[in-house]
């Protein structure tokens, strides 16, 4: 055998080129396909690249927080943490569930049934604990539970204040009271951000803000949480001592038409409101309207001096104490003779009242009270505020019209009527009433002429004068002025004969009027129902704490109030 | 031309050393500014939580039962008041 010679073949030269051919097709497929991710499909990568680091994160934003005229917090929110679970994906020994039970404060037994029931893919295990409550929990590590952040909004005011702050929903928005009122500026917007995390989850670098967060805005109340304090107090013991149904309060500034306090009797407390019923619920000082009684009286003898048709000294007949209008009797408690016109306000009568009504047109009549704001929104924004009911008076028979000067026929909620009362505590000007501090005085519309508001308010001052209906509504060291109201409960479209609403309303001191004061007390049932027994102690009570709170100097001597014996004081009517 | 070229190459080194450390002190810093926003976030909840024990500890009717129980206070009687006015003086 031969060594073969190396053969030297001459391969066919499309083979070379058919290599070369193959190596730049496929160089050509890779260009082409780096010039479509770089081109063409470069917007969805760069998505997916950026979606691996950014994240859009929540902003949270806070309620704003409500404080009285003297910065003191009356409610705040803070953050607390709900635990929910999705109970299918929940894996946990029996030893876990019980310590989790123990950290949530729940029953075993109802937490294991919460979590078996499979067919929900969310329930919440607690809602709204407090956040050191809730890191317990997630330190667990329990796969399947989860703790989310939410705001718990806390009243430390508790029942004094209920009424008038109201609360907030599980959801953080207002349900009562001045939280509906001003839900828009109380409420935060949550916003957004989108940001870059490293691999330990700090943000490092801000990419964009999608919605910037807003906190809600702080409100301050035109609410004294000294003055609300003690007219809280004093409801409540008033409407203990009577047996009362229910009762309210309202004290407002003269000058500048604040609502310097607002309670109402029974309340319940906003932080724990487990059963409440709707007459706790019930703000009756906006809400409910009432036939007013002899607390009416002064609107109708205003207009009469201010027309001229009368002057305060001027005598009316009211014996024998009755006066007979269409089958329908009219009559005094007090049967009197002639009386001046200050002695009918002094000893509330009722024929003389009706007598001066009658001599005037029903339009005057009813004008009057629509200038004072009654049949009117007092317009606070509040919720549920009432309107209370004046007829249109073209439908005033003539006994409707004598009534009325007394207060019956006629609707009215607490805070009109004590509104209303500031023409003649203000020389003549009806104030606009605010909820919100504002600290300065405040412009009034007109509706009597500051001569007859300071006759009427001589009047006022007399029927808290021994021999008037109210002797019970003096304060030491100042002059108070003020009207009882003594008016039976309408039920069924007649008046309940043993159900009354006691009543008064007033102002002080005197000689330079700052604060109104409306009581009402519903339903005395102690054996006592007249205003000066029943609601005109509440209003001096009330009045003596707030003029010394206001630090407005006495207008009369410091001598203390001899209380009327039995003979010293006037019961009235109506 | 070469001296040249290593010159520009260094100072493109240098360069995107410089980017890459400012970057880092950015985030860093960045991260400073979200912790310390963060705590302003917690003290402003833990302030709102002080009022809000502040307004409970300092509710008029508990401080009005502690005075009347505890340290035997009542307000004044009325006669015992003397009032005095404030004398209004430009500064």
């Amino acid at each position: 055998m031969s060594v073969a010679a190396p053969m030297f073949v001459r391969l066919p030269v499309w083979r070379a080129r058919f290599v070369l051919l193959a190596l730049m097709a496929a160089f050509g497929v890779l260009a082409g396909r780096a010039v479509y991710l770089q081109a063409v499909d470069t917007d969805f990568l760069q998505m997916k690249g950026v979606s691996r680091f950014s994240r859009v994160i929540e902003v949270p934003a806070t309620r704003g927080r409500i404080v009285d005229r003297n910065g003191e917090a009356v409610a705040i929110s803070t953050p607390v943490k709900s635990i929910w679970a999705i109970p299918e994906d929940v894996r946990a020994s029996g030893a876990q569930l019980s310590k989790l039970a123990h950290a949530l404060n729940l029953d075993p037994k109802e937490l294991e049934k919460k979590l078996l029931d499979t067919t929900r893919d969310f329930v919440y295990l607690k809602r709204q604990i407090p956040p050191e409550q809730a890191e317990q929990v997630v330190e667990m590590g329990i796969p399947g539970v989860f703790s989310q952040r939410e705001f718990r909004r806390y009243y430390p005011g508790g029942d004094g204040m209920a009424h008038v702050i109201g609360f907030t929903g599980v959801g953080d928005e207002g349900q009562e009271g001045i939280e509906l009122a001003f839900q828009s500026s109380l409420a935060g917007k949550a916003g957004s951000r989108r940001v870059i995390k490293d691999r330990l989850g700090r943000i490092v670098e801000d990419i964009e803000s999608i919605r910037a967060a807003q906190d809600g805005k702080d409100l301050t109340l035109s609410i004294d949480g000294k003055i609300q304090n003690i007219a809280f107090g004093a409801l409540k013991s008033a409407v203990e001592a009577h047996k009362a149904k229910a009762g309210a309060v309202v004290v407002i500034d003269v000058r500048s038409g604040e609502i310097l306090a607002l309670a109402n009797v029974p309340s319940y407390n906003p932080n724990n409101r487990g059963k409440l019923t709707g007459a706790q619920l019930r703000n009756r000082v906006m809400t409910d309207t009432f036939e007013p009684g002899s607390t009416l009286k002064p609107f109708t003898i205003a207009l009469a001096v201010d027309e001229g048709r009368l002057r305060p000294n001027s005598m009316i007949q009211t014996a024998p104490g009755r006066l007979t209008i269409a089958n329908y009797t009219i009559s005094d408690a007090h049967p009197s003779g002639a009386l001046s016109v200050a002695q009918v306000i002094q000893r509330s009568s009722n024929v003389g009242a009706a007598k001066i009504a009658l001599s005037m047109p029903r339009e005057e009549m009813w004008d009057m009270f629509k200038r004072v704001g009654f049949g009117a929104v007092p317009a606070l924004g509040f919720p549920g505020e009432a309107l209370g009911k004046v007829r249109d008076w073209k439908t005033w028979r003539p006994i409707e019209q004598a009534t009325m000067s007394y207060g019956h026929g006629i609707s009215v909620s607490l805070i009109q009527l004590a509104r209303a009362y500031s023409i003649f505590a203000r020389d003549g000007e009806l104030m606009p009433l605010t909820l919100v501090k504002a600290d300065m005085p405040v412009a009034g519309r007109r509706v009597i002429s500051a001569e007859t508001a300071r006759a009427v308010r001589e009047m006022l001052e007399m029927a808290v004068q021994p021999g008037g209906t109210a002797p019970r509504a003096r304060v030491m060291g100042y002059r108070v002025a003020g009207k009882t109201g003594t008016a039976h409960k309408q039920e069924n479209r007649a008046y309940a004969a043993h159900k009354y609403i006691s009543s008064f309303v007033g102002f002080a001191p005197v000689s330079d009027p700052r604060v109104v004061v409306a009581v009402m007390i519903d339903e005395p049932s102690n054996g006592q129902y007249y205003g000066g027994v029943v609601a005109a102690p509440a209003f001096a009570q009330v009045v003596q704490g707030a003029l010394r709170r206001l630090g407005v100097p006495p207008d009369a001597p410091m001598r203390p109030v001899d209380l009327p014996g039995e003979g010293d004081e006037l019961k009235e009517g109506t | 031309m070469a001296k040249l070229n290593l010159a520009l190459l260094a100072i493109l080194v240098a360069c995107a050393l410089g980017l890459v450390t400012s970057q880092h002190k950015a985030r860093k810093l960045f991260s400073d500014l979200e912790r310390e926003q963060e705590r302003a976030r917690n003290l402003d909840i833990e302030y709102g939580q002080l009022q809000l024990e502040a307004s409970t500890w300092g509710l008029h009717s508990r401080v009005e039962k502690i005075a009347g129980s505890a340290l035997n206070m009542r307000a004044p009687d009325p006669r015992r008041v003397r009032l005095v006015h404030r004398e209004e003086t430009p500064k």
